[in-house]
């Protein structure tokens, strides 16, 4: 039987993968696409792995670093391979699995680690108005047309959603000869790093409509995108008569959001976080079903793919200490997101695991100062200052868990200082 | 005449503004020489896809081994799609020497080895 099964080998599972094989564990890595190193390899634009390696890596760069060791430590696996069931029979994992050459196939494991990523919001998720034409994409997907299969999917775009990849798309488009008229964002800030509204929008002259959201969506006779409506907002996210800014475009691209994947789950009974909208995980990255993990994307949209990585090499590492672990009933208490926090993970803390705790969060309100603090009882048990929070930049504090009392549950706060 | 930038060296993003000789707005030093590179030769590092004989990877990254001059972004871009890759190369393999008669060279991010047509 196979020790661990990785499902998906992007960044997240190529650094788990790796983690597990080095303490000698039997590991199976599976990937339903062709070639190993999943979205790195869109993403051509550099600026990834200045935390892991100190050095700025376009993405198939950094994808080629791991995918070298992944080689060279002899690691098993699958391409072209979907996972289409994932059940859990008292102590050992079943998957099945599909590919066009070995048809539908089981295997056994005992511990399984999904790391598959996540996916785009599209216009359903925001219902937005409108005719339903050609030439609506996906940000992500126009991304992955035009940086690997080499097919422009417009000339006249404009863009809907301030965060990275939309800011991405707006240069790469541009660059390949399309005129970029504008982008749209809903909030009255960007989600997006500075660096991209400054080399990505500033440098090519496309304007940025901040409190700006695209109202409507017209056809021609062909129902080929022909024009868009936007319209400016209010503090409610109200559109505001006499603020509509028409234009004729042939493409409208949405970069509004990820969603972690983790459809696979669907048959496990796993506890679910409405606020991360993926699973509840304790510090050692394991859901609700003993020896499942999840880390990476399908456990929390990242920042950074260092974190992804990061994250990831923790979860390869506590799914090697499972292998090894008695399986007790354990104290555990719950971490709670406070005020000012959007969403914590882990959400559970487990007394029984050795695994240091490394609690991710994000604010759900612009901050230039503010004070982070851990609560239990009432009593002040961490704290720690931070700068500069925004809602789209992920803050992690660490701290030694043995100060805690094991019976009440802990809260993480934030606090603006002035 | 007043010139407003967003300082991309740290996340902190100051806007630092420029009025003749007077930069204001920094709160670190390096503010200063990022606007200063800013106002007299700003440069970008470029990537972008070359085409590929090989029906796995029709396109494949590349980047420019330094950055470029940001005037001549447009124009590397049309030297560069005017190039088709027909060998296996392999990362860091460099594509065109002397981009836009710079020192700066176009470089494989990808390896191809073992591709097949």
């Amino acid at each position: 039987m196979i020790d661990i099964v990785v499902i998906g080998a992007g960044a997240g599972g190529l650094a788990a993968a790796i983690t597990a094989k080095e303490k000698n564990k039997k590991v199976l890595l599976i990937e339903r696409e062709s070639t190993l190193g999943g979205i790195l390899n869109q993403c051509i634009h550099n600026g990834f792995g200045l935390e892991v390696f100190k050095e700025e890596y376009t993405g198939p760069e950094y994808a080629h670093r791991y995918i070298e060791k992944l080689i060279s430590l002899k690691i098993d696996y699958l391409l072209d391979t979907t996972v289409t069931k994932l059940e859990k029979l008292s102590e050992k994992f079943i998957i099945t699995m599909t590919s066009e050459e070995e048809g539908i196939k089981k295997i056994e494991a005992k511990s399984v680690i999904l790391t598959s990523g996540c996916y785009e919001r599209t216009r359903g998720h925001i219902s937005m108005p409108g005719d339903r034409p050609k030439g609506v994409f996906n940000a992500g997907s126009a991304q992955r047309y035009l940086n690997i299969n080499g097919y422009m999917v417009g000339k006249k775009v404009f863009i809907l959603g301030s965060g990275d990849i939309g800011l991405i798309m707006a240069r790469r488009m541009t660059l390949e000869g399309a005129e970029v008229l504008g982008v749209a964002e809903i909030m009255s800030y960007s989600n997006g790093l500075n660096r991209n509204i400054v080399q990505c929008l500033i440098d090519f002259d496309i304007p940025l409509f901040l409190s700006h959201t695209v109202t409507n969506v017209i056809a021609d006779e062909n129902n080929n995108l022909k024009e868009i409506i936007i319209q400016e907002v209010d503090n409610n996210f109200n559109p505001m008569i006499n603020t509509e800014k028409h234009f004729f475009v042939d493409t409208l691209l949405l970069s509004i959001g990820l969603i972690p994947d983790i459809t696979l789950l669907d048959e496990l009974s796993v506890k679910v976080d409405p606020k991360t909208k993926s699973v509840e995980v304790n510090q050692a990255y394991e859901t609700s079903v003993r020896g499942l993990f999840v880390s990476g994307n399908s456990l929390q949209v990242h920042d950074l793919v260092d974190n992804v990585t990061k994250e990831s090499e923790r979860a390869g590492l506590c799914a090697v200490e499972y292998l090894n672990k008695e399986n007790n009933e354990a104290e555990e208490i719950r971490i709670l997101a406070g005020s000012n926090i959007g969403y914590v993970t882990p959400q559970r803390l487990d007394f029984s695991w050795n695994s240091s705790l490394i609690i991710s969060f994000r604010t759900n309100k612009k901050m230039e100062k503010a004070i982070c603090k851990v609560i239990q009882d009432d009593k002040v048990v961490y704290k720690k200052r931070l700068m500069f929070l925004v809602p789209a930049e992920m803050e992690t504090i660490s701290f030694d868990y043995q100060i805690l009392n094991r019976t009440s549950d802990i809260k993480v706060v934030l606090e603006e200082l002035s | 005449m007043k010139k407003e930038f967003i300082c991309i060296v740290c996340p902190r993003g100051c806007r630092v503004v420029v009025d003749g000789d007077d930069i204001s707005g920094n709160q670190c030093k390096r503010g200063i020489d990022y606007v200063k590179a800013e106002m007299t030769a700003p440069k970008r590092v470029l990537t972008t896809t070359v085409k590929t004989i090989f029906s796995e990877w029709p396109r494949v990254s590349v980047k420019t081994d330094k950055p470029l001059p940001k005037e001549l972004l447009f124009k590397a871009m049309s030297d560069i799609n005017k190039v088709i890759i027909d060998k296996p190369l392999d990362i860091g393999e460099v594509v065109i020497y002397n981009l836009c008669n710079t020192d700066v060279n176009l470089i494989l991010t990808k390896s191809l080895k073992g591709v097949q047509k």
